[in-house]
């Protein structure tokens, strides 16, 4: 029976998407059975970050519809025998989306997959809020900024009383914080807000801390999650967060941006 | 960096401790606003207007709380009203009530 897990915060551009890709990826290469769906409806984002774009046939929206079976959407991985994904549309209108429809997909998904990870969209409408509704637990994906902070603890309030655990009295949907685009540098000279900050604003246990990394925009550049590049420091944090998802206790390691001495820049350069 | 800031070292509070700080304080209210039922804004905003309809308001100081409780649930509604002497000399909006 799979786990649902929700990545979300509010805010666009935060690095939901990214998060979804790495997540899902390293649980896969870790043997877990992982499916990462798309909500993000009209804008489809995933496939392109999971380099699948080209074989996408049908989506998700058409399985909700019923024009297309759930197995000729899902499209497995090339690199990872355990990852699929299932792309959203890019055309039809929000409203495709339906809570019995989501409901159906997923208690299917349920019975074959052990992680079924949901990229949200931004905001709190409709393709948001189904996207957190059915899930056992949320990946807050957070900024160290304000607007980005505000967002998620309006998001937790969410998690906490709009959710199917909520309506149901079950118990709640387990929040983990992700805090990305950390940089340790502009922390350190007081221009950015400490992890501790972040910490004691919205107090729910932390999943893992990403550094500010091009490696993330070399990553989407070529459609390769960024967990496969366990030499980047993005990658090995995302590595470290997964982990932590499957209840691992690790140590919480503060990653800078890859910074290239003098002499690798020139080898680099040359190479 | 000029020479005038090179002399003045008193200790800047950063932006980051600004920023943290604005946060504690605005989602201090915002967790408040949203801790009760939906229905809670509406209501407290249609009690206002009634009340106005007969005695003058100044500002939004009506606060509607409603307590969840096992036994007993509570809604405690606190309306802070004018002092007697503006009350009286106010002569506020004739009230349909007393129109006889
Ligand atoms: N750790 C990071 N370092 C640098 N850039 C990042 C990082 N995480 C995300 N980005 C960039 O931020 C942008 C938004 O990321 P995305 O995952 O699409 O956000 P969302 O899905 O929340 O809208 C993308 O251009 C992505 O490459
Ligand atoms: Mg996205």
């Amino acid at each position: 029976m799979a786990k649902i897990i929700v990545v979300t915060s509010g805010k666009g551009g935060v690095g939901k998407t990214t998060s979804t890709a790495a997540l899902g990826a390293g649980l896969a290469m870790r043997g877990k059975k992982t499916v990462v769906i798309d909500f993000d409806v009209g804008l489809r984002n995933l496939d392109m970050i999971m380099g699948c774009e080209r074989r996408v046939v049908f989506d998700f929206i058409n399985v909700i519809q019923g024009e297309a079976k759930l197995h000729q959407a899902l499209i497995k991985d090339r690199r990872l025998e355990n990852l699929s994904i299932l792309p959203t549309s890019q055309t039809r209108d929000k409203d495709a989306l339906t809570r019995e429809g989501v409901e159906k997909v997923l208690n299917e998904l349920r019975n074959d997959f052990d992680y079924i990870i949901c990229d949200s969209p931004a905001g709190i409408e409709r393709g948001a809020h189904l996207a957190m509704y059915f899930a056992d637990e949320a990946v807050v994906v957070t900024n160290p900024e304000v607007s980005s902070v505000r967002d998620s603890d309006r998001v937790l309030g969410l998690l906490s009383s709009k959710t199917r655990r909520a309506e149901k009295g079950e118990e709640p949907v387990k929040p983990h914080l992700l805090l990305t685009r950390y940089d340790p540098a502009r922390v350190a000279k007081g221009d950015m807000m400490k992890v501790e900050d972040v910490l004691e604003i919205l107090s729910i246990p932390l999943l893992g801390i990403i550094p500010e990394s091009p490696t993330v925009l070399k990553a989407s550049n070529i459609g390769t999650p960024v967990v496969f590049d366990k030499t980047s420091n993005a990658g090995a944090a995302y590595a470290d967060a997964v982990s932590r998802l499957m209840g691992e206790q690790i140590e919480m390691r503060v990653l800078g941006p890859e910074r290239r001495g003098f002499l690798q820049r020139l080898l680099w350069r040359t190479a | 960096m000029t020479l005038l800031s090179f002399f003045r070292r008193t200790p800047r509070v950063s932006s980051a401790q600004t920023a943290k700080e604005r946060l504690q304080i605005l989602l201090a209210h915002e967790r408040q606003d949203r801790s009760g039922p939906d229905y809670l804004p509406l209501l407290q905003k249609e009690i206002l207007e009634v009340i106005r309809k007969y005695i003058q308001v100044p500002g939004e100081k009506v606060e509607v709380k409603l307590q969840r409780g096992a036994e007993m649930s509570t809604l405690e509604i606190d309306i802070e009203l004018p002092g007697a002497q503006t009350l009286n000399s106010k002569r506020a909006v004739p009230s349909p009530a007393f129109a006889r």
